[in-house]
């Protein structure tokens, strides 16, 4: 049961997809102008690594070799347009937000990578749970990089607004998402030496 | 269970397998979805009518073609005839213009009998958070000069081009793109209320 805590919490910080792993950057600087959004795309993408991982690990001794990449992307599209189709019905106003981010999330390194590297070579729970760390893992790093952009950019958080005026509006754009992602790494390297 | 060879068979099947069960699911949860889909969009365009016209009972739609110079038909608008008790108490004109800064923005106008306006909201951008959505009326008071204007009287144009708008700090080509939505709005609507006096032929589609 240890290592199956340890397997959730690697995610968290010490192998945090976003933070350390340094993968699926694209939607995680295009989002994340607000913690809302941050945390929409999180939870989508968390959805989608949840179910392809078990799905993954449960065909894992069907799907051979050489066809595994095709198999695995014909999975996680399946559950990307799921959660699309879903997001669109039921909540249309956070999907019209994220746009186009979510059908993208087929073709985030992270989820792929895990399919990859952890649910073809282990069993279904230790496949789903690895697949929640990270999913979490990725939208904790996605919501405090969008909590620290919308502080800095608009004065507010989760769209309360706590300060009248526009905020650096750095922080709103591209260039201010590249910083606070570098600040946010150097930060997590400390933090993950200083554990070992 | 061994792993399965790679042999072009086993592949083959595999994959079809596996692409035939997904289909199948995928299948599923569209028609599930479909039904709540519409409606989530019928409902926001519905909310947005009665924001703009306010008093809305029940709305005819039609469209309206834009025509250039010669008469060639460019483009069409939506027009949104609101009814209160049988009476039409404002037109709301779904309006557009493509150069905003991430592209296309869609404008819905609502106008009284007289042709000034009531209200407008932006239906669909996707200019930069932060700084061009601030078009949305919850975000900034961009939106909110246009409330009871009479574009007849009006220069809907920002400052900067020698008009009477307001753009927002940083995001004039929002703005701009905003107001030529408005004007593009206001144009058609005249035009058509003309021809319709005229005894024009724009009979109402239902």
């Amino acid at each position: 049961m240890m290592s199956q805590l340890n397997n959730f919490t690697k995610g968290l910080l010490k192998e945090n997809p976003l933070l350390v792993l340094v993968l699926g950057t694209c939607p995680a600087l295009a989002v994340t102008t607000s913690a809302m959004n941050g945390l929409g795309m999180g939870l989508a993408t968390t959805f989608v690594l949840l179910m392809s991982n078990i799905f993954i690990s449960l065909l894992k001794n069907v799907i051979a070799d050489n066809i595994r990449i095709p198999a695995y992307i014909v999975v996680i599209a399946t559950f990307v347009t799921v959660v699309d189709l879903m997001m669109k019905a039921y909540i249309p106003d956070l999907h019209a937000q994220l746009g186009l981010f979510i059908p993208l999330i087929v073709v985030n390194c992270i989820v792929l990578g895990r399919a990859e590297a952890f649910a073809s070579k282990n069993n279904v729970f230790s496949s789903a749970v690895d697949g929640l760390g990270m999913g979490f893992g990725f939208t904790l790093a996605l919501v405090v990089l969008g909590s620290i952009r919308e502080i800095l950019g608009s004065l507010s958080i989760f769209g309360w607004k706590f300060a009248a005026g526009d905020g650096a509006l750095l922080f709103v754009l591209a260039p201010g998402a590249f910083i606070c992602l570098g600040f946010l790494m150097a930060l997590t390297n400390k933090l993950v030496k200083k554990n070992k | 269970m061994a792993k399965l060879k790679s042999t072009l068979p086993n592949m083959v099947i595999v994959l079809g397998l596996i692409a035939a069960v997904t289909s199948l699911l995928l299948a599923y949860v569209y028609t599930i979805t479909k039904e709540p889909i519409e409606q989530a969009k019928l409902q926001k365009l519905n909310a947005a009518i009665g924001e703009v016209v306010p008093g809305l009972n029940n709305f005819k739609e039609y469209k309206v073609a834009q025509l250039a110079e010669d008469g060639s038909v460019i483009d069409s608008l939506t027009f949104y005839d609101v009814y209160k008790n049988d009476e039409i108490i404002g037109t709301a004109v779904q309006s557009y213009d493509k150069g905003g800064f991430n592209g296309l923005i869609k404008v819905l106008v609502g106008f009284d009998n007289t042709g000034e306006i009531i209200k407008s909201l932006p239906l669909e951008q996707a200019e930069t958070p932060g700084l061009g959505d601030k078009l949305e009326r919850s975000k900034s008071n961009f939106a909110a000069q246009f409330d009871g204007m009479n574009p007849s009287e009006t220069n809907i144009k920002v400052k900067n081009d020698g008009g009477q708008i307001d753009a927002i700090t940083a995001a004039t080509i929002s703005s701009r793109a905003y107001c030529r939505a408005i004007q593009l709005a206001y144009d058609s609507y005249t035009t058509n209320k003309q021809t319709n006096e005229e005894g024009g032929n724009d009979e109402p589609i239902e």
